[in-house]
């Protein structure tokens, strides 16, 4: 079976909201899938669905070919931001206290985590932290694993070794959703799903997510005062160094400047993910707003 | 008038947490110090704002009053309202009645905390909570602001109006000092301070770090480790030759800053 999760035209809602409105999001073995938003865009409710934690009041959800049941469950893997260890555990302990409520008694603790089998949890560096709660959560060897921003906050060496392990598990025939507002494990996921105010509103590769987007690359000798005048302005400019990038047109942004006697360089750029992530969910922000006061 | 640290030295016990660190902070600049958990980048911050001494080197600051400070867990009173929040901080810095008013309604406007005026802190989401943070710090026209980890865990569209106001204050003549876990956000910083285990690995302008990442950074699609000094970088590899010569089949890539970030990191591992 290649798909291992799936959600078709999934919605729920409680009361009034809609916290998810018709999603469509697939997991498949051997992929990993970035499911992004700003915080309330749904996410969470599309996992709490996928997992069967609750029903889409419409549309239908499948996991592992078959509406999520408490058996299918034993198949997935979950680390929480919050990890979901016990820190006055040691490693060794928590590693038996899972494997025991998977009834996988006397697994032994792999390697990657061994040097610290007899440390409390709550003594490790973060990134030790985030090793033991991905080990552990691959104990009961999931098929389909959900990480919520996995190797956020960890030093560069720790990260790449975290990734060395999200990659192998998948290669291992796992399926894995990251959820992240870390653009740069977004750019690590095979696959991006964007979701805002409950709908997703763009999926694909990070490459097709920013293709065809640019954002006004602007050189000039005082960028302070350019950033100033167009922050005044209304304009949505970020100052980089000793450059601003805008995401509006850029025709308006030389001539502003122009009139200010600032003279500058315009350049048009490809964006980069975070760009055209805020600009995807920006623009669908203001497309409710257009639509709730029609 | 500049401020910063010079070869600052900082003993936890037997630990060192920070070992030679120069951090200048300019009027009117953004330093960024970029690094993961337990880099150092707090005990940086408390010893700039003057809640740490250091074992060694010297530190410039201005005085108290003229700092803003928002650490990296907190930076508001969660049991007041945002206008109680601002008119506390209004009153511990005894602004006059007419500034008052203009800065705590220009805060309001820029963080766009209009319609939130009456909602206890602790209620607001993260990425509101901690704007309404640095506009706190903000409110009485710091010469020197401090910011550890403003826009960790907050999404992007937050954190694209977190940096509009910390670059507000730059561009209005503030030294700004911030911390992030982000490495994309060093290209934020006209000063850039990759901090890892208490040492800073690289330092200089975004450009000055990406052109000084030693050797050959390549990539590779591969099924296994094209060589020991190599990482994941999504589906392929990425992998750094030192002396510049690349294994067969690994194409040269422009490094960027994550690229930039390992490098150094592998770069300072012992041995090496």
């Amino acid at each position: 079976m290649d798909v291992l999760a799936e959600a078709r035209g999934a919605s729920r809602r409680f009361g009034a909201v809609t916290a998810v409105s018709a999603a469509d999001l697939v997991v498949r073995r051997g992929e990993v899938v970035g499911l992004l938003g700003a915080n309330g865009a749904g996410k969470t409710t599309l996992i709490r669905l996928l997992l069967g934690l609750m029903r889409p009041s419409a549309g239908a959800v499948l996991l592992f070919g078959a509406p999520p049941s408490i058996s299918a469950r034993r198949l997935v893997g979950y680390v929480p931001q919050t990890l979901g260890l016990f820190a006055g555990l040691t490693v060794a302990e928590n590693w038996a206290f899972t494997s025991a409520a998977f009834r996988n008694p006397g697994a032994r603790v792999p390697e990657a985590i061994a040097a610290w089998k007899n440390q409390l949890v709550g003594g490790l560096p973060l990134g030790a932290q985030r090793q033991v709660a991905f080990a552990v959560a691959l104990s009961h060897r999931p098929e389909f694993l959900i990480l919520d921003e996995p190797t956020s906050g960890v030093g560069p060496l720790g990260r790449a070794r975290l990734w060395d392990g999200i990659r192998h598990a998948a290669g291992e025939a796992a399926g894995v959703l990251v959820t992240t507002h870390n653009m740069e494990e977004a750019e690590q996921c095979d696959r991006l799903v964007v979701m805002a105010e409950g709908r997703v509103v763009a999926t694909g590769t990070a490459d097709e997510i920013t293709a065809g987007r640019t954002v006004a690359e602007v050189r000039c000798g005082d960028a302070n005062r350019a950033f100033a005048l167009l922050d005044a302005g209304g304009v949505p400019v970020q100052l980089h160094g000793s450059d601003l990038r805008i995401g509006a047109a850029a025709a308006t942004v030389a001539e502003l400047l122009s009139r200010a006697g600032i003279e500058a360089a315009v350049e048009i750029v490809p964006a980069t993910l975070e760009e055209a992530f805020v600009e995807i969910v920006s623009a669908q922000a203001l497309g409710n707003m257009a639509g709730d006061t029609a | 008038m500049s401020w910063g640290l010079r070869d600052v030295r900082v003993r936890r016990g037997q630990h060192v947490a920070l070992d030679a660190v120069t951090v200048s902070v300019d009027p009117s600049r953004i330093t960024v110090v970029v690094g993961g958990d337990g880099a150092g980048k707090s005990t940086c911050f408390q010893v700039l704002v003057g809640l740490l001494q250091p074992d060694a080197g010297t530190v410039d600051r201005p005085a108290k009053e003229r700092i803003g400070y928002v650490p990296a867990t907190a930076g508001l009173y969660a049991d007041l309202t945002v206008a109680e929040n601002l008119d506390f901080i209004a009153d511990a810095y005894r602004l006059p009645a007419s500034e008052r008013r203009r800065k705590a309604g220009e805060i309001i406007e820029r963080t766009g905390l209009a319609g939130a005026r009456h909602r206890l802190g602790g209620k607001l989401s993260g990425g509101m909570q901690r704007k309404l943070a640095v506009g706190l710090a903000l409110l009485h026209s710091p010469e020197l602001l401090v910011l550890d980890e403003p826009t960790t865990g907050v999404d992007p569209v937050s954190r694209a109006e977190l940096w509009r106001l910390i670059s507000g204050a730059a561009a209005g003549g503030t030294a700004v000092a911030v911390t992030t876990t982000y490495v994309n956000e060093a290209a934020r910083g006209s000063s850039v301070i990759l901090l890892e285990a208490g040492h800073v690995l690289a330092s200089g302008s975004p450009e000055e770090i990406l052109r000084g990442v030693p050797g050959t950074v390549g990539t590779a699609r591969a099924a296994g480790r094209p060589s020991p000094l190599s990482w994941r970088r999504g589906a392929s590899w990425r992998v750094w030759a030192p002396a510049g010569r690349l294994p067969d089949g690994v194409q040269p890539v422009q490094p960027d800053f994550d690229d930039a970030v390992v490098v150094a990191a592998l770069a300072s591992e012992p041995g090496r």
